[in-house]
């Protein structure tokens, strides 16, 4: 038995590709280069290639998902729960790659990279980017820079999991087998709205300034509402009530005014909200949230059938059942669209009280479905070779 | 009846290569089986989220979730088999899961604990009170048999379904087989294969339901 444990210190790479005139075509149109990709990688590859792994991230996700940047670094990578020596996700075992977003602000190009064009950085002159491109930006890392050219298994949560998706459509040669996690094949009329919020408060934020804000104060305040709304679909009735409750912050009884927060659950939110604003940058929150909006395979493909007509892979499907933001209905449509297919899929909505960031939390059944899972992937990829 | 057994018997009558659906499929060994020894694909459907674990730690491709709703997703034919151990008294519409076992899969294959058998008849007539025996093991308020029958139930059912059974095996409660004529008295257990009935083949003998 391994032990099970933290991958120990890693470090965010950087790879650059499309350099012009070679630039990346994006689906709207535009082109863009050069592009710049940070990317962690754990594990060793096998000398057959055959044990990669790619994780896609969330909304406010990057490429440290696990480990730690310095031996004292007080916070671990944003699925360390998941991933690293004998867990869900083994790093013994299997090669894990993850890489920032193109349209992010962890490294990979985004809105608030220097646009080579005026040597200032892009704020909305950053061209519209969607699902398609970002898995296009991560299909180029893995085949390109690391050399690999068939994914054991693609999986991700919530946005990573519409990567999943897109992953499995776009190459399905590539894709031994995908998981995903909390998700859905178009974002729905509610999932729309809460970003609608979130950008509202952001160009409502008067430091905002149509998005050119770099020489000045970033919206913080806007960034940190977008948050907090976020943050509220994350979670749900049940969990809030269990961590909070109506529970007084620093107080003995409610202040009767609009000082400090009265409740434990407003000072969690600022909180929240403050502390993304210190790591997230407020364009690409607008980007990234209307790249989840536009995300539509039905409408991109006619239908979703039609959309999975080339998946080649194996799929293990996963809802929560707390979850109202990406319902288990929505995960249950592509496990429909799949079998229609004829594709080999597996469905399960595990239980929790928690809400959408459920896949996030430890979480030992999410673990061993997925090492089991993975461990039948790796064994058929060998049998079939031997 | 130890449900090794019953997979025993269910799996002789599952060809090779076959496409199988198998409802209520537990920790997956009968599929596992059929693959392994058969050669068949297929897919389990449970709504127990242990069981549905097991199968995946099995390998066992599975749909966590009701069967009606899950058979819902299939066009029709998608399976050359549905295979019901045990479950159809369970289920809360019995008649529309074997309309959709025969809508999705050529053919079904349906084992059913007995509740003609002499010892639940006479539980009933003599003591007055719900019969428990070995393979109905549960007290009234806590069984999940919802929707208990006899083999004859089981055979005008199917004739007023429009079901055609192609083949049965009988059970006693020793689990020797028994023959037809003494089947609702003293089998535990019954195994059905059916069919739709349009699809009937010519010449094939019809099993008799006679007690």
């Amino acid at each position: 038995m391994d032990a099970i444990g933290s991958i120990g210190v890693v470090e965010t790479r950087q790879w650059c590709f499309a350099e012009p005139p070679d630039e990346l075509k994006l689906r709207s149109g535009a082109s863009i280069g050069p592009v710049d990709v940070a990317y962690e990688t754990y594990g060793e590859l096998t000398p057959e290639r055959d044990n990669a792994v790619l994780i896609c991230h969330a909304l406010s996700g990057d490429a440290h998902v696990a480990g730690r940047h310095s031996p004292d670094d007080p916070k671990a990578g944003w699925w360390d729960v998941m991933i690293g020596p004998g867990k869900g996700i083994d790093t013994d075992r299997y090669f894990v790659i993850c890489s920032n977003c193109i349209g992010g602000c962890k490294g990979s190009t985004g809105p608030s990279s220097i646009n080579p064009a005026t040597g200032r950085p892009y704020g909305l002159d950053f061209p519209m980017v969607t699902m398609q491109d970002m898995v296009k930006v991560q299909h180029a890392l893995v085949k390109e820079h690391l050399g690999v050219d068939r994914l054991l298994c693609v999986t991700g949560g919530s946005m990573g999991g519409m990567q999943v998706l897109q992953w499995a459509i776009d190459y399905p040669e590539m894709v031994v087998s995908a998981i995903p996690i909390a998700t859905t094949s178009r974002l729905s009329a509610q999932g729309i709205a809460f970003d609608e919020v979130g950008r509202q408060a952001i160009y409502g934020d008067p430091d905002w300034n149509n998005g050119d804000y770099h020489d000045g104060t970033p919206p913080a305040r806007g960034l940190g509402v977008a948050r907090m709304v976020g943050h509220i679909t994350y979670l749900s009735d049940r969990s809030m009530r269990e961590k909070f409750g109506r529970g007084l912050q620093d107080r003995e009884e409610v202040g009767y005014d609009f000082g400090p927060p009265d409740f434990q659950v407003e000072s969690y939110l600022r909180y929240k909200g403050d502390s993304f604003v210190a790591r997230f940058d407020a364009n690409s929150y607008l980007y990234i949230t209307k790249a989840m909006d536009y995300f539509d395979l039905e409408a991109d493909y006619g239908s979703l059938v039609n959309a999975f007509s080339g998946v080649r892979g194996r799929f293990l499907v996963i809802s929560y059942t707390g979850d109202w933001l990406f319902p288990t209905y929505q995960s249950k449509e592509i496990v429909r669209a799949l079998q229609a297919n004829g594709v080999v899929t597996t469905f399960c909505e595990l239980a929790s009280d928690y809400g959408h960031d459920a896949f996030l939390l430890e979480d030992e059944q999410l673990a061993q479905v997925i090492r089991e899972f993975l461990r039948h992937q790796q064994r058929s990829v060998r049998e079939q070779r031997a | 009846m130890p449900v090794r057994l019953d997979y025993q018997l269910i799996e002789a009558y599952v060809e090779p290569g076959s496409n199988v659906l198998d409802l209520g499929c537990g920790d997956g060994t009968l599929l596992d089986q059929l693959v392994q020894e058969k050669g068949c694909t297929g897919l389990g459907v449970d709504s127990d989220l242990d069981q549905v674990h097991q199968c995946i730690a099995r390998g066992v491709p599975v749909y966590h979730g009701d069967m009606l709703e899950a058979m819902g997703m299939f066009e029709e034919r998608r399976f050359d088999c549905v295979v019901l151990s045990q479950t159809l008294q369970q289920t809360s519409e019995p008649d529309r899961v074997v309309q959709e076992m025969l809508r999705v899969g050529r053919r079904a294959i349906i084992s059913l604990p007995n509740f003609g058998h002499w010892r639940v008849r006479l539980q009933l007539l003599l003591r007055g009170r719900m019969p428990v025996t070995g393979v109905l093991p549960y007290s009234w308020y806590e069984t999940p048999n919802i929707h208990l029958l006899t083999i004859k139930d089981f055979f005008r059912f199917c004739r007023e379904q429009g079901v055609h059974v192609l083949d049965t095996i009988y059970l006693s409660a020793r689990y020797r087989s028994l023959p037809g004529f003494m089947a609702n008295l003293f089998g535990s257990m019954a195994i059905f294969v059916v069919e739709r009935a349009q699809e009937a083949g010519d010449g094939r003998q019809k099993p008799k339901d006679e007690e």
